[in-house]
């Protein structure tokens, strides 16, 4: 445990070191240290609110490049179901699907095919369960590191189920070796992502050991080639049939979609992480009367189409996706021909990463010394200092990783003194 | 220097958008100091109780918190009508609320019995037309 690999990162030469980040930051991981930003990796949960706010273009997500393709003796792709509301005017998404396979790929395999069956897996799962209620959707990495970190009282009502991509993987790669006969290590399965958070849990998984995803592109970098290539399907008249998800995985990609899934009334839906935090406070605190049989998070506003990789204006992407659900059957996947393994096979442990001390007492003492801190601040929250908050200045003093002068307003004093000082001399 | 932190929250009245600050802030300075988090979650429902309790019944009040190495204190005070029959009071589902608070979702009679249920040691003391002070002990 303690993988705390991050995706987010940053371009130091084209940081200005300026406030927006840290302000915009939910965990407040971020500080600005001689004049650039520094991510704590502990705190950070790949949301991507920095990237999306980073007027400098600064910070970046690490995504893999698609000629890794070459890597590989066969290739599968394996798209996330928002890509299909990144393009305009698509009634088919076969188009999408022969386009990528014109890209270089061997073989397609949706996301949204293998959502079916998560959502099948997780209404069995769920209606089985009661006791765990609310089960919480563990589809957006975000959401499970924010938990894993922050609410230690809600793990246990995790969905321990797979998230749709990790069973789309297994199935793809599994199909593509009995049709080739190849070793696993020739076969690269290659995830289309929207967003950061999916390339960091298929680099470090949380609930299952091993991904079976090999390379996460970003949706935003294949774009362009994407759509040549759908126009280039289209004219030559050459679309083949290939989709197997209905309404059900298509739905997968925004909010409220995989609740939908579940074929139950009793769900609530947030999103965007501000409010994803909010619902997890207060479910923490009990303050719902009557719970839900499952709530879905997705740390986007949105969902998945708002992520921080795609193109496509979330709102509008979900108008899309719901003209491309329009005639569709509820599902086409309804069982996988072969056996899978959609269950989380690991426990997920609290991290305290927040935590003080490193004992009760030495918390405490630090603690009292945040609070005197704070009353030495003027509250401002400026950012300055390069910390979000006064608070989480005061806490990085006693962490011993800031001063007390970082604050201008403290400095300012100091100076005021010092220069009375001299002028009494 | 004394090993504890005193913590004052001054509780509005008739402000339900604001009843939750105080325990939530206590929360998350548990979560800081790496308390286990099965008592946090006993800790912060007890407090919340107490402090809708005060907004509801008593036109507010102030909760001190006094948290140790060994466990936390919290005392809330408050000016209001006192409990008439504590042990009414404490029976699970009993309640005084008025049809505008239950219809906002309090008032299920829950309150005083959570309280006790979720903290491990509690004391009431209560006068009509005086106020109520409630003093609740958890231990980590």
């Amino acid at each position: 445990m303690g993988d705390f690999y991050t995706s987010v990162h940053l371009d130091r030469d084209l940081c200005k070191g300026c406030i927006n980040c840290i302000k915009r930051c939910p965990t407040e991981a971020i500080r600005v240290r001689n004049g650039k930003a520094v991510i704590t990796k502990e705190f950070c949960i790949d949301c991507g609110e920095c990237i999306r706010i980073c007027k400098n273009h600064a910070k970046l997500a690490t995504t893999d490049s698609i000629e890794n393709i070459s890597n590989y003796k066969y290739v599968v792709a394996l798209p996330a179901p928002s890509l299909y509301a990144q393009a305009n005017n698509l009634d088919d998404i076969n188009i999408v699907l022969t386009a990528l396979k014109d890209m270089g790929f061997d073989d397609v395999f949706e996301v949204s095919a293998a959502a079916e069956l998560v959502s099948s897996v997780s209404r069995r799962y769920v209606e089985e369960h009661q006791d765990q209620w609310p089960l919480i959707s563990t589809a957006c990495p975000s959401v499970v590191r924010l938990i894993r970190v922050r609410f230690p009282n809600l793990i246990e009502h995790m969905l321990p189920i797979k998230p749709p991509i990790e069973l789309a993987a297994e199935m793809a790669r599994h199909i593509a070796i009995e049709k080739t006969g190849l070793k696993s290590e020739d076969i690269g399965i290659f995830f289309i992502s929207p967003c950061p958070a999916k390339v960091t849990s298929v680099k470090f998984p949380i609930g299952y050991e091993k991904s079976d995803v090999d390379q996460v592109v970003a949706i935003k970098d294949i774009y362009p080639k994407l759509i040549a290539s759908m126009t280039k399907v289209v004219e030559e008249n050459r679309i083949e049939d290939l989709s197997r998800s209905g309404r059900i995985g298509i739905g997968w990609g925004r909010i409220g979609g995989e609740a939908a899934g579940l074929l139950t009334d009793s769900y609530l839906a947030a999103d965007g992480i501000e409010n994803v935090i909010k619902v997890l406070e207060d479910l923490e605190d009990q303050k719902f009367l009557k719970v839900p049989s499952f709530i879905e998070l997705n740390a986007c506003t949105g969902g998945c189409v708002g992520g921080v990789l795609q193109v496509e204006n979330p709102f509008l992407a979900i108008v899309k996706l719901k003209s491309l659900r329009k005639y569709l059957p509820v599902a086409k996947t309804h069982e996988a021909p072969f056996p899978v393994h959609p269950e989380w096979t690991e426990k997920v442990e609290y991290q305290p990463v927040f935590k003080l001390g490193t004992n009760m007492l030495e918390s405490l003492t630090k603690m009292s010394q945040v609070d005197e801190l704070c009353q030495k601040f003027p509250g401002l929250d400026c950012g300055s200092c390069g910390a979000p908050t006064c608070k989480a200045l005061a806490e990085d003093i006693v962490r011993g990783i800031a001063n007390e002068k970082d604050c201008i307003h403290i400095l300012k004093q100091f100076i005021h003194k010092l220069s009375d000082e001299f002028s009494q001399l | 220097m004394s090993n504890s932190l005193r913590i004052q929250y001054l509780i509005s009245d008739e402000d339900f958008t604001r009843a939750g600050e105080a325990s939530g802030d206590v929360k998350a300075k548990l979560k800081m100091m790496g308390v286990n988090p099965e008592v946090i979650r006993k800790v912060s429902i007890a407090m919340y109780e107490g402090e809708i309790n005060m907004v509801i019944h008593a036109n507010g009040g102030v909760i001190d918190v006094i948290i140790t190495e060994k466990d936390i204190t919290m005392i809330l005070k408050d000016k209001g009508p006192g409990i008439k029959d504590l042990d009414l009071a404490m029976q699970a589902g009993y309640s005084t609320a008025s049809e505008n608070v239950r219809a906002l979702g309090f008032g299920a009679g829950m309150g005083l019995p959570n309280m006790k249920k979720y903290s491990d040691e509690m004391n009431i003391e209560t006068e009509i037309g005086v106020g109520t002070t409630v003093t609740m002990k958890v231990f980590f």
